[in-house]
């Protein structure tokens, strides 16, 4: 008798906690062959809801935490992806991909998280700024984190997508919640238990499974978020997405790009994602401003 | 007991621009003619010089009492402001004009000498029949941060003064910074200072507005603290009315028209007198003066 | 002999004698039409609206009122000057008309000044020493750029969106339109640009400007309306950017209405700064600030200072000296080089600031007003402050857009940022202690798009500003100003 595979459950990833969706409900994710390879939870408002309380949670400690060991956090997540390719490549081909594109892929993905790892004490150097005021103040520039961000990630390059939108977002010290690929959301959850056992600080990164249709409205719409990106096509979600955002100023972008491309991994996408901030502070000019006193 | 907690600190940057803020207001008409009047009468007219003689002194007394006896209704100046030495001299001078004689003192202008080389010019001064006395602070002492010394000497003196008035020079062309500036006026004036004033007129910068405007704040803050008033006396660089005028708006939105007087504010200085006397010719006729119509004594 | 006058009794008064700002030199039409196309021409609508002095409620001139037609010439001419000359020239020469600009505003700074305070409402002592200053300093600036735009941003194409449409607000007249035109032009943008309907005047002598800089037709294009023509300006399909200085309700409603279009859009919105005093802080400088924080341009400031907070310890005092200092402030007619606060923009405007007064008092805070006798004709307000005010009362929760402030108390640190950070806006915030390193605690945490530490209501055109959260997003100003009217890729 031929022994009964074990199929894995799917479930979210909130608050570096594992929980099943409050909706109860669940899709079946299917390989080539239609047979079932896993369930998959359908996320509910009320899971964003508490996605959103878990990173809200997270967001100053992340912030604050230095950029040397942002870039650290970032380096390990690329070790252990590294350690379970294998893994991440029999997923990808039992969703569709080829043995050659999976293994591209997942090895585009770690590279990515190199490059990112190495931008998180770097941006800030570049995209700062002295400002040269006319009254005797020192005037800096620099950016500083949007703060939670909502992604809807690319359907289709389900790791490389996935890692490619989330990166730019946490190297910037935002923190996010992401809806993973819906037509092959495997490889995000299994991305999750990679980050559960690294040094990423629970909730951070929170991930959700479900239909774009059914959630982007929950991704824009709420108030305690304050970027949305939408790195998928659907025109007319996206239009709704910006029109949602509206309703508290939020930031919305639209990241349409073909992640495999070498230029889809770039710091402007970290600068989309930052607020900049000015501060002023009077200069005592004694010498300078002749004799005063 | 010397006190000197809850000192604020000075920004200069904001000093500065509240004195550029205060400098924007426009005295015209009036309310220049009744500030210029004013500042005409807060003058202590003053000689300091190696080469100070009793004709020197008397010409100016005779100046102090009649600073244009062609313009009617000018006050006189508050005071004449000489060396110990030439105290007498000036007195007779001035009879009952009501003028006071102000007498610098204590080593002056560098204080450097002992406490009983300076009690005795003090002594000197106020046996001479000084009405005030305008003496130095020990700054070396001061920037070594010897407070107490500092506030002990000023108490000293202020004793050995009896009625007169004391004045305290900090001489702020040597202290540095604004906050020494606001620390040592709250010393002298713990100590009991009736006045505080900026410069010996021998240093440059002598008298300017941020250090004023610093002095103003701490004779407010000691006066809401205790309830007595503490004068003020900028020294040395105001020479011309538009700067006198300035200074008297910054006194009267700093500390209000109980300020505006010469019981709490002077102007030590020699040739301020003179060009206060060319405006107001200027106001009176409606042309600009020469100093060839105006007396240079 | 003279008299002396050493025994006075009565504390000295000294009531500064007016001192008028001429009017002689300046020119003012009776009409102003739109300007489009480098010609003024009269609008489709055949309609004019009055623009009126607050200060005297008496009308100075009527100002053309564009329809939607006229929003699509403008756009036309805009779109047109875009493709055939803004984009052929050269950088180099770009810049050298902004300079132009530039200078013409300073040779003619004057005469913005007078008309800038009789339009607005506004002290002669700040339109002159700050806003028309301040907007020849912002093309000053953005001139030198015009040729030097790939060095700002690194590994990327840059490309100007084509048509920009702007519209600002009323606070600040001149110097908005100079926030917007000056880079918007620097990019190779072209422009079409809407004043505030109570404000048209500096903006159609801005025209002249244009016309006087030989800028090229169309380059430029400044129409005069209210709120529907705005609305047009957004709704049209020419413009590929957007720029808005006002209100947050109206910047929510272009960011919706432009949904799921090319448009970029860049917002510019309200606020309600917290501005801290530690105990630690020079208090005399402080109170400096906390005056040109909610007091300068009578509060009509979406950076002002309006939340103030007060350490435990040295509140009593602070507010002691801050009504001191506040009785020393003159209200009164804008020309008038004395005065400190002028006139509040518009009735409408007054209208709100009496409404938060009410709600202040009925709120139970306890007011303070400075004792200033107010002009019998115009609209103004006397400076208030509410006092035991906390994050619960709606005169601390909302802008008020005047010359009101709501002081609360606080005890540490941690409850002061988080107060101060408890507001749906983040534009601007003051700190003020004598300490380093609290300083950079606080200008880290705190999320607003400014921080002035030691200092307050500052701007620089080298300096970026805007703002965080629904105080809007995009900069204006220095190098991160650019990145609003280019396209990137």
């Amino acid at each position: 008798m031929t022994r009964i595979a074990v199929l894995k459950t799917y479930k979210l990833f909130i608050g570096g906690a594992f929980p099943r969706t409050e909706s109860g409900r669940y899709y079946k994710i299917q390989n080539k062959a239609n047979e079932t390879i896993a369930n998959v939870g359908l996320s509910s408002r009320k899971d964003f809801r508490n996605a959103v309380v878990a990173v809200r949670k997270a967001q100053d400690a992340w912030q604050g935490r230095a950029a040397f060991n942002k870039s650290q956090i970032i380096y390990r997540i690329a070790e252990i992806l590294e350690g379970r390719k294998v893994q991440f490549v029999e997923e990808l081909i039992s969703q569709g991909s080829t043995k050659a594109s999976a293994e591209k892929e997942v090895q585009m993905s770690i590279d990515r998280c190199v490059y990112y790892s190495g931008w998180c004490d770097k941006y800030q150097a570049i995209y700062s700024s002295v400002n040269p005021v006319a009254t005797s103040h020192f005037n800096f520039s620099v950016p500083e984190p949007m703060g939670v961000v909502s992604i809807i990630a690319s359907d289709e390059t389900s790791l490389l997508g996935f890692i490619s939108a989330l990166l730019p977002c946490i190297v910037g010290g935002n923190t996010c919640i992401v809806l993973a690929s819906s037509s092959k959301p495997l490889s995000a959850i299994t991305f999750a238990e990679v980050l559960a056992t690294s040094d990423v600080p629970a909730g951070i990164i929170n991930i959700l499974t479900g239909k774009e249709k059914e959630l982007h409205t929950h991704f824009s719409n709420h108030m305690d978020v304050n970027a949305v990106v939408y790195c998928r096509t659907d025109k007319a979600i996206w239009k709704t997405i910006a029109q949602n955002a509206s309703l508290n100023i939020k930031r919305s972008f639209w990241w349409n790009k073909d992640w495999a491309k070498s230029e889809s991994e770039n710091p402007y996408l970290i600068m989309d994602l930052q607020e900049i901030k000015t501060t002023w502070h009077p200069i005592e000019n004694i010498g300078v401003s002749g004799a005063k006193y | 007991m010397l006190d000197l907690s809850n000192i604020p600190v000075i920004d200069q940057v904001g000093v500065e621009e509240r004195i550029a803020r205060l400098n924007s207001r426009s005295i015209k008409k009036e309310s220049k003619l009744q500030g210029l009047h004013l500042a005409l009468s807060m003058i202590d007219l003053t000689t300091l010089e190696g080469k100070d003689t009793a004709g020197k002194v008397r010409q100016m007394c005779y100046k102090a009492m009649h600073p244009a006896d062609d313009i009617p209704g000018l006050p006189t100046v508050a005071a004449v402001c000489v060396y110990p030495n030439h105290v007498k001299t000036a007195k007779t001078a001035l009879g009952n004009s009501g003028i006071n004689v102000a007498s610098v003192a204590t080593a002056f202008p560098s204080g450097n000498s002992s406490l009983k080389v300076k009690l005795a010019d003090t002594k000197l001064a106020i046996d001479n029949g000084a009405d005030e006395i305008d003496m130095v602070i020990s700054r070396g002492e001061f920037l070594s941060g010897n407070s107490k010394f500092v506030y002990d000497e000023i108490a000293t003196i202020k004793e050995a003064c009896g009625n007169a008035r004391l004045k305290v020079i900090f001489e702020t062309g040597e202290l540095s910074t604004l906050d020494n500036i606001r620390l040592v006026s709250e010393i002298a004036m713990q100590a009991g200072a009736d006045f505080i004033k900026t410069s010996t007129g021998k240093i440059q910068p002598a008298a300017t507005m941020p250090v004023t405007l610093v002095m103003l704040h701490a004779i407010k803050d000691y006066h809401e603290k205790t309830g007595k008033m503490v004068g003020m006396k900028p020294a040395g660089g105001i020479s011309t009315s538009k700067q006198a005028l300035q200074y008297l708006v910054m006194l009267y939105e700093t500390l209000g028209g109980a300020w505006m007087t010469n019981e709490w504010f002077r102007f030590g200085a020699s040739s301020l007198a003179n060009d206060i006397l060319l405006q107001l010719h200027k106001e009176q006729s409606g042309v600009y003066y020469s100093g060839d119509y105006i007396s240079k004594d | 002999m003279a008299k002396k006058i050493k025994e006075q009794v009565q504390p000295f008064t000294w009531s500064y004698a007016p001192a008028l700002e001429s009017k002689d030199h300046i020119q003012l039409k009776q009409q102003y039409e739109l300007f489009i196309n480098g010609r003024f021409v009269k609008p489709n609508s055949g309609k004019y609206f009055d623009t009126i002095n607050p200060s005297t409620e008496q009308v100075i001139a009527k100002v053309a009122d564009a329809n939607p037609k006229d929003v699509d010439s403008a756009m036309m001419a805009a779109k047109n000057a875009y493709d055939k000359t803004w984009s052929k020239i050269s950088a180099k020469e770009r810049g050298k008309y902004i300079f132009r600009i530039a200078r013409i505003i300073q040779e003619r700074a004057r005469e913005f000044a007078v008309i800038e305070s009789i339009d607005g409402g506004k002290p002669i002592r700040e339109s002159r020493d700050i806003d028309i200053p301040l907007a020849a300093n912002h093309f000053f600036y953005y001139a030198g750029w015009a040729d030097k735009l790939q060095y700002a941003f690194p590994n990327q194409q840059i490309k100007p969106h084509g048509v920009a449409a702007q519209i600002i607000p009323w606070n600040f007249p001149l110097l908005m339109a100079a926030w917007k035109i000056a880079p918007a032009l620097a990019t190779g943008n072209t422009v079409v640009l809407k004043p505030a309907e109570t404000t048209p005047l500096t903006a159609m002598k801005l025209a002249e400007v244009m016309q006087e800089a030989d800028l090229p037709p169309g380059v430029v294009n400044i129409i005069s309306g209210q709120k529907a023509t705005g609305a047009a300006m957004v709704q049209h399909p020419i413009p590929n950017k957007i720029a808005f200085t006002g209100s947050t309700a109206v910047g929510k409603w272009i960011q919706n209405e432009i949904a799921g279009t090319d448009k970029k859009l860049s917002l510019e919105l309200g606020g309600k700064g917290a501005n801290i005093i530690f105990a630690d802080a020079a208090l005399d400088q402080a109170i400096e600030g906390i005056i040109n924080g909610i007091f300068f341009n009578q509060g009509h400031v979406c950076c002002a200072g309006s939340r103030l907070f007060v350490q435990e310890s040295v509140a009593d005092i602070v507010v002691k000296k801050l009504k001191q200092r506040m009785e020393t402030l003159i209200i009164g007619d804008p020309l008038d080089k004395q005065t400190d606060i002028g006139a509040i923009n518009s009735k409408v405007q007054l209208d709100k600031i009496n409404h938060y007064i009410k709600l202040g008092i009925k709120e139970e805070a306890s007011m303070y007003q400075s004792s200033c006798a107010l002009p019998s004709k115009g609209f103004f307000c006397k400076p208030t402050l509410f006092m035991h005010t906390s994050q619960s009362h709606r005169i601390v929760q909302e802008e008020i857009f005047g010359p009101v402030l709501a002081i609360q108390t606080f005890r540490t640190i941690e409850e002061v940022i988080e107060k101060a950070n408890n507001i749906p806006y983040g534009l601007s915030a003051g700190v003020w202690t004598d300490k380093g390193s609290k300083i950079f605690n606080l200008t880290q945490k705190l999320k607003a798009g400014v921080v002035w530490a030691n200092t307050f209501n500052k701007f620089d055109p080298a300096s970026p500003f805007g703002g965080y959260k629904e105080s809007g997003f995009g900069r204006e100003g220095g190098v991160h100003g650019l990145a609003a009217y280019l396209q990137q890729f």
